[in-house]
């Protein structure tokens, strides 16, 4: 991009080769470089734009299939920012969080059908086993983000900045590199199509399992780690040949209805002795809700839904751009579906995909969410600047990448610093939602929509969230 | 004791250590004026040294045995009683170079145009940080008592 020409004694650089990730802008010690669009335009045209022509000129030259890297950046509607928050006026007193206790704590995991108290023992205890449950000391984790997709440092930031935080991060589809089986009382394992990583010492490690169906941002479709990214440690981690593309096939051959995966689920029980909760993910789509409940009855202890926005390392342009709902009626329909079913305490729901800052979190768990996932709010904290060119390999951040002169630009230390941060400024602010409401405990917030109200939306939008308009 | 240790697995070989050295030992202390108008440049006391992807930035490791101090005729070179680190008297220095000879780091190096002095790392020693420290932007070299 940038190079000195000696003979004119000054540094050129390559327009045309600037992604805009912002990496000279942050190092130049004179704060001498700034990146613009650049002004070029084709003549005005509401269907022909820029956009829609250069990616006909791309696939005119290529023949291919576009790549993209990221979550879906199309201006389809953000319904957090339709959603506003209550607070408490005279009659029901708020909390200071400064002042007063609150509790953030979060348990993923099956509920028992109900409570039930041993009264005849001297101290009191219940009278069934409650199921395997994580516990989380706020209701954030950190997405599947695999390791090939990402750097090792990034995981390792992941994994460290999860066992600081008490929360929990998610290996993809990576397999679990052994110097991070260290973590692994903060580790969700995935076992995806690919089945890339996962033998004994993987899922015994770990505290929960994962079954990935699908991905917010290409739903239907498989992963493709190209085979340079395959460097001798991801080889043995995934326990592949080095130097061979990583293919996850679209669908897992072996699920063909809930009752394989049902099979699968307590398989991997089976295996871990019932002793760790197993999650399924999937991607949100137009049946989700009726999807949902038949995974909860096939014995999930977990269910993460994975928005449109949901982020990627690389998906096919047409798919992440044109497939999927939105999480937040994704979330809504399922947590709805499953309380009218009588299930929902069956299984907890995690949401994932574009969440951006602490009150997209907070009002996903009004709308039913037991936890949320964030993966590029992750990235971002660790120093991506969203050029949306992972699928390339080249990250200049060292994130997504495993070219070994950009993985040494991202120093753990600093990411997980950074990462740790970020989740408690996030929790603060939650902290700060709840107290205005009045309540001290994230549990209360839980599923509870008359602390939402719409603004801007249709009558059928806010029947399928399931709250009343602002002013009702 | 503080002394600068060196991370290679973070040095991204982006040389800033060396521009924000020459910077702190110029006589302007500004970027600009440094590179514009200093005449001649300051040369940085900290050397990045590169292979391929490996990299790291190296200054003088203020030696418990410093071969330097020992070769250094006229006692210019001194140890600092309070911070341990090697510093050296402009005023003393005849100019021999004998301690860029014997300096197992290579990391002495003559002043451009003032041929009796040469230049080291002074560890900084009016700041609390080293500036290659503070300035590093991936905590490749860090600060550590020894």
């Amino acid at each position: 991009m940038h190079r000195y020409d000696k003979e004119n004694d000054e540094v050129v650089s390559q327009e045309e080769a600037c992604v805009g990730c912002h990496r000279c802008v942050t190092l130049c010690p004179t704060n001498a470089l700034t990146v613009h669009k650049n002004q070029l335009q084709f003549k005005s045209h509401g269907n022909w734009t820029d956009w829609a022509i250069r990616n006909i000129y791309k696939q005119a030259e290529t023949g291919g299939v576009l790549l993209t890297g990221m979550g879906n950046d199309r201006p389809y509607p953000i319904y957090w920012d339709h959603l506003l928050l209550n607070a408490s006026q005279v009659t029901n007193p708020s909390i200071d969080p400064l002042r007063e206790p609150m509790e953030l704590r979060t348990y993923l995991g099956r509920k028992p059908e109900r409570l039930e108290l041993d009264l005849g023992r001297e101290v009191l205890s219940l009278k069934e086993n409650i199921p395997p449950q994580l516990k989380l000391e706020t209701p954030i984790l950190f997405s599947a983000m695999s390791y090939g997709a990402i750097s090792y440092n990034a995981c390792e930031a992941l994994a460290r900045a999860a066992e600081i935080l008490g929360i929990y991060y998610n290996t993809g589809e990576g397999g679990l590199h052994p110097n991070l089986y260290k973590y692994g009382k903060n580790t969700i394992v995935q076992v995806a199509s690919g089945r890339f990583g996962v033998h004994k010492e993987y899922l015994d490690v770990a505290a929960a399992i994962e079954i990935k169906i699908g991905q917010g941002a290409k739903p239907g479709i498989g992963g493709h780690l190209p085979g340079e990214k395959v460097t001798d440690e991801i080889s043995k981690t995934r326990m592949i040949p080095k130097g061979t593309d990583a293919l996850s096939p679209a669908p897992q051959h072996d699920i063909y209805s809930i009752e394989d995966l049902r099979m699968l689920i307590f398989a991997l029980k089976e295996a871990t002795r019932y002793r760790k909760p197993v999650s399924v993910k999937i991607a949100a789509v137009h049946n989700s809700a009726a999807i949902a409940s038949g995974i909860v009855r096939a014995g999930a202890d977990i269910i993460a839904i994975d928005g449109f926005r949901g982020g990627t390392g690389a998906a096919p342009m047409v798919i992440r751009d044109n497939v999927g709902i939105p999480i937040e009626f994704a979330l809504a329909s399922i947590d709805q579906r499953l309380r009218d079913e009588g299930i929902r305490h069956q299984a907890s729901i995690v949401v994932a995909g574009g969440f951006r800052n602490s009150a997209d979190i907070f009002k996903a768990i009004a709308l039913g969410a037991d936890a949320v996932y964030i993966g590029t709010a992750a990235l971002i904290a660790m120093g991506c600047h969203m050029c949306q060119k992972c699928y390339t390999g080249k990250c200049n951040w060292g994130i997504a990448t495993q070219d070994p002169y950009l993985t040494k630009r991202l120093n753990p230390d600093i990411a997980v610093e950074r990462l740790v941060n970020l989740i408690n400024a996030w929790s603060h602010e939650i902290k700060e939602m709840l107290g205005g409401m009045g309540i001290n405990a994230i549990e209360s917030l839980r599923g509870n929509r008359l602390a939402l109200r719409g603004i801007g939306l249709t009558d059928t939008e806010l029947n399928i969230l399931g709250v009343l308009p602002a002013g009702r | 004791m503080k002394r600068i240790f060196i991370r290679e697995e973070f040095c991204i070989g982006c040389r800033l250590c060396e521009i924000h050295c020459l910077v702190a030992h110029s006589s302007s202390k500004d970027i600009i004026k440094v590179f514009k108008k200093e005449k001649p440049r300051p040369i940085s006391r900290i050397i990045v040294e590169q292979k391929g992807y490996n990299s790291f930035s190296l200054q003088c490791r203020h030696c418990d045995k410093p071969y330097c101090l020992e070769a250094c005729m006229s006692g210019a070179l001194y140890r600092d009683e309070k911070s341990g680190a090697i510093l050296q008297d402009k005023e003393k220095c005849v100019g021999c170079w004998m301690c860029i000879m014997v300096c197992p780091y290579g990391v002495i190096k003559r002043e451009i145009n003032n041929k009796k002095v040469s230049s080291k790392c002074d560890l900084c020693i009016d700041r609390e940080i080293p500036i290659c420290v503070e300035r590093c932007p991936n905590q490749a070299l860090i600060l550590k008592e020894v």
